[in-house]
């Protein structure tokens, strides 16, 4: 097995080096001439606490409201650099009876998060006061820590998406690893802004129904799978409505690879060997 | 800890990575601050204010809402609307609101506009070594019941003037206002009276008018702008769309 085309998490290009001679060796802290060290070299630098960058990654969660609730959706991934690693990640999680999270980025991060989340939510079902925290007071919690990491400049390395229904009222926003956070009618994180949020544009309207709204989320999705490397044909789907959330089992889509261009790729290739 | 202060000092304002796609940037590191875009204006009248924002908040060449807010009603009489690094902003609207809660239960009444302002140049120089990134616009009525406006820096230096922009149209709207008020420029010897003679009905044509140009040219400036108009009566809120591109 040929591995040299494999990338491992941590190398070029997520750190700073300041030479392509650091590039090399710069994943290993070296006590003088750590990456960031060209300006004060004659400090002794101990191993770094805070996080430079991600190793083991999720790719796109995206979001939509539709009639009765919010629908969030993401894949199944999680990358190491340029591997895909695990093929069986939830990246999508319950939070109470009114919220669905998802992540994306550093998979560790999100567990950690979760785990926040879960004390959370706890503290909150033993005040046993008759109030449940809702989707808007996650979304303030999670915004206020990730602000706060980001000013320890410490971050947690996620984008997340959160989904809601309280009182009727369908809620959807996101939160980024450096604390912006916005909420809207159709989000996405990752590629999904880039190649999710025009087909959103496009279609999606606030009557949607449920088979509708999962509909869209799929065309999305498989268009995701098609042009995000780091995307594989397994998705889950969370499903918040009134009732509660639900999250689906996995489950793939169907593909068309039977372009004419693809039966035979060299064929209008020109070459010596 | 000494190493990090020193790293914080040399910290640019580099672009962040997207971070589930690798960039072709050698030496770009992760950067605690972005800039979401927009742009805020104000002008001061005899007996107003009016105060506007766009609606759109990106992030490099994305868009990722088209209908966020960049005002915030402070006090009674006062409105501040900034762009920048949405998160700083945020941050330091929560900041503020604290601080005039504390200063409502401390002295039975709301905090004046020029009062409030100087809260928020202090407030902003505090962080003079890891800066809000959030340009201002405070806006509101002084002790007379004048339209004042009041414009900032990232780290809190500011003056009354009789309008101002900022943000990521500024250079494009701030010529035009210029040129269009008959208010005093801030430059003129001796000082004069530095609220403009527009009447609140222009003024507010004045401001659809600059953000309509500002959405042509600015990529980071469109969707739709908010504004806010204060007069004794109380504050009164309009929209206006703008081009989506």
């Amino acid at each position: 097995m040929d591995f040299s085309n494999f990338q491992a998490p941590g190398m070029y290009p997520y750190h700073a080096s300041s030479s392509s001679k650091q590039a090399e060796k710069s994943y290993v802290d070296h006590p003088i001439m750590g990456p960031h060290n060209s300006s004060f070299t004659l400090m002794p630098e101990a191993p770094s606490k805070h996080t430079k960058y991600p190793y083991v990654t999720g790719t796109s969660v995206l979001g939509v409201k539709y009639k009765d609730g919010v629908l969030l959706a993401s894949d199944t991934a999680a990358s190491y650099g340029s591997t895909v690693r695990y093929k069986s990640v939830q990246r999508l999680k319950a939070v109470g009876k009114t919220t669905a999270l998802g992540a994306s980025g550093e998979i560790s991060d999100f567990q950690a998060i979760n785990e926040l989340l879960d004390q959370l939510i706890t503290n909150d079902y033993m005040w046993d006061d008759g109030n449940n925290l809702g989707p808007v007071e996650i979304h303030n919690y999670l915004n206020r820590l990730m602000y706060g990491r980001r000013n320890k400049f410490d971050p947690l390395w996620n984008s997340l998406v959160l989904g809601g229904v309280k009182n009727g009222q369908q809620y959807l926003g996101v939160v980024t690893m450096i604390g912006v956070h916005y909420v809207d009618d159709h989000v996405a994180t990752g590629f999904g802004n880039h190649l999710a949020r025009p087909i959103f544009r496009d279609e999606w309207r606030a009557d949607m129904t449920h088979e509708e709204a999962v509909a869209l989320l799929e065309k999305c999705m498989l268009v995701l799978f098609y042009r995000d490397r780091s995307a594989i044909n397994k998705f889950q789907i969370a499903n918040v409505t009134e009732a509660g959330v639900h999250i689906s089992e996995p489950y793939a889509l169907q593909t068309n690879w039977s372009y004419k261009a693809f039966e035979n790729p060299t064929a209008g290739a020109v070459g010596s060997w | 800890m000494r190493s990090w202060k020193l790293a914080k000092m040399s910290m640019v304002f580099a672009p962040r990575l997207a971070e589930s796609a690798p960039t072709s940037h050698v030496g770009a590191s992760w950067s605690p601050y972005d800039n979401n875009g927009g742009t805020c204006v104000a002008i001061a009248g005899a007996d107003y204010c009016v105060i506007a924002a766009d609606t759109r908040m990106s992030t490099g060449f994305s868009i990722l809402t088209r209908d966020y807010s960049k005002i915030h009603h402070i006090t009674e009489k006062c409105v501040l609307a900034s762009s920048g690094f949405q998160a700083d902003v945020r941050s330091l609207q929560k900041n503020l609101d604290a601080r005039h809660q504390i200063y409502q239960h401390q002295h039975s009444k709301q905090m004046s506009c020029p009062a409030m302002a100087q809260l928020l140049s202090n407030t902003l120089y505090y962080k003079r070594f890891f800066p809000y990134y959030s340009f201002n616009v405070l806006g509101g009525l002084d002790n007379e019941g004048k339209g004042c406006v009041y414009t900032y820096d990232a780290v809190g230096s500011y003056e009354r003037s009789g309008y101002s922009s900022q943000g990521s149209g500024q250079t494009l709207i701030m010529p035009v206002l210029d040129n269009q008020l008959k208010s005093a420029s801030p430059l003129v010897l001796p000082p004069r009276e530095s609220s403009t003679p527009l009447t609140e009905s222009e003024a507010v044509d004045l401001i659809k008018d600059t953000f309509a140009s500002a959405a042509e040219r600015d990529i980071y400036t469109g969707d739709g702008v908010e504004i806010v108009i204060i007069n004794k009566e109380g504050i009164r809120r309009e929209t206006m769309a703008l081009k989506r591109d």
